[in-house]
């Protein structure tokens, strides 16, 4: 049985944890930035360790290490998977 | 679509700065970072350039020669991108290149080993020029990992040929050689895969299509590329075309109408 999907931004996303994206509410140029990194709908997205300062944060998309900044990376929107489902 | 040699040649020299010798055939060497693209462009010029990150606006340090079947043939190597939308300095000059120098064949390397990725860059190139060859590089690295690629499948959903090929180990290189030269001859044809995009976005393709025809055509550009980069609202781009229309000096009025209708 599935509940109601539960959608957050990926800064919510804890080291170690894995989501799949579900928007990207960027516009312009940084949107577009972002989507050439491979961040598409559908992806899915490894959350790997935050800066020493809490910001950036480095995430694993389509096997290569991403920095996003948090006020980025909090436009993007993730639905949280399952045990099971877990493999970038 | 096919610019005059001489014409090209003045464009190559004045516009980019790279001297194309008479009857040699131009090939542009695009692709992401770190896929083995000046391994690919040292072993098929026998050159040992070391191309970092380019300083500069130019291409003309990334060039070299090499004969094959009594042609003779010019690679310029382009700055590594992710993408042709121009948001740094790189993608500008391998999109102008692309877009402006109209190179006879252009060799699109892909890293075999995460194509996904890759696959992008490609498609972007596709909707500039429809003479492409793919080669997909780093097969060794891609074997390591157990990864298979069906190759004719690939060349069969993208419409161009595709050459496998691992550069660090001379692999496939005779192969690349002998496409570069069938594409170039004309013997070998390719169609590019071309994205579709959603209603709304071809049906403003389709209205600004004819007014960007002329000027497509008069510089062998891809009507539907520039349609698609004015959807985009591109300001670098909008400039890098103005300033390479009012250097070519064939700008028609239907140039200005276009930018007034957007």
């Amino acid at each position: 049985m599935r509940g109601a999907e539960r959608i957050d931004p990926l800064t919510d996303l804890s080291p170690g944890s894995v989501c799949q994206i579900v928007s990207l509410e960027l516009s312009g140029l940084l949107r577009r930035r972002i989507l050439d990194l491979g961040i598409v709908p559908g992806t899915l997205i490894r959350c790997i360790r935050r800066g020493p300062s809490g910001d950036p944060t480095a995430y694993l998309v389509r096997e290569t290490l991403i920095a996003l900044r948090n006020e980025d990376a909090a436009q993007i929107l993730v639905r949280k998977l399952s045990n099971g489902e877990e493999c970038v | 679509m096919i610019l005059s040699a001489e014409k090209k040649r003045e464009l190559w020299q004045n516009y980019f700065g790279i001297s194309l010798a008479k009857d040699q055939i131009g090939v542009a060497l695009a692709g992401n970072p770190n896929v083995g693209k000046s391994t690919i462009f040292n072993a098929l010029t026998g050159l040992h350039q070391h191309t970092g990150n380019w300083p500069g606006k130019t291409v003309d340090n990334a060039q070299g020669g090499f004969q094959y079947n009594q042609k003779s043939f010019l690679i310029v190597d382009l700055p590594g991108t992710y993408s042709l939308l121009a948001h740094s300095v790189e993608e500008q000059i391998a999109r102008d290149f692309l877009c402006f120098a109209n190179p006879d064949v252009t060799v699109v390397v892909l890293d075999a080993t995460c194509l996904e990725r890759n696959l992008n860059l490609a498609l972007q190139v596709f909707e500039i020029t429809p003479n492409v060859i793919v080669c997909l590089n780093l097969m060794d690295e891609a074997s390591k990992k157990n990864l298979v690629i069906d190759v004719p499948s690939l060349e069969r959903e993208l419409g161009v040929p595709v050459v496998a090929a691992a550069a660090r180990q001379g692999q496939g290189l005779i192969e690349l050689r002998e496409k570069v030269f069938q594409v170039a001859a004309g013997s070998l044809k390719t169609t590019p895969r071309q994205i579709i995009y959603s209603y709304e976005v071809e049906k403003a393709v389709k209205e600004l299509l004819p007014l960007v025809e002329d000027i497509a055509a008069s510089n062998a550009l891809s009507p539907r590329w520039i349609a698609l980069r004015l959807l985009d609202g591109d300001r670098t781009f909008l400039k890098s075309l103005d300033s390479f229309l009012s250097h070519e000096q064939t700008s028609p009025l239907s140039w200005e109408e276009s930018k007034c209708a957007l």
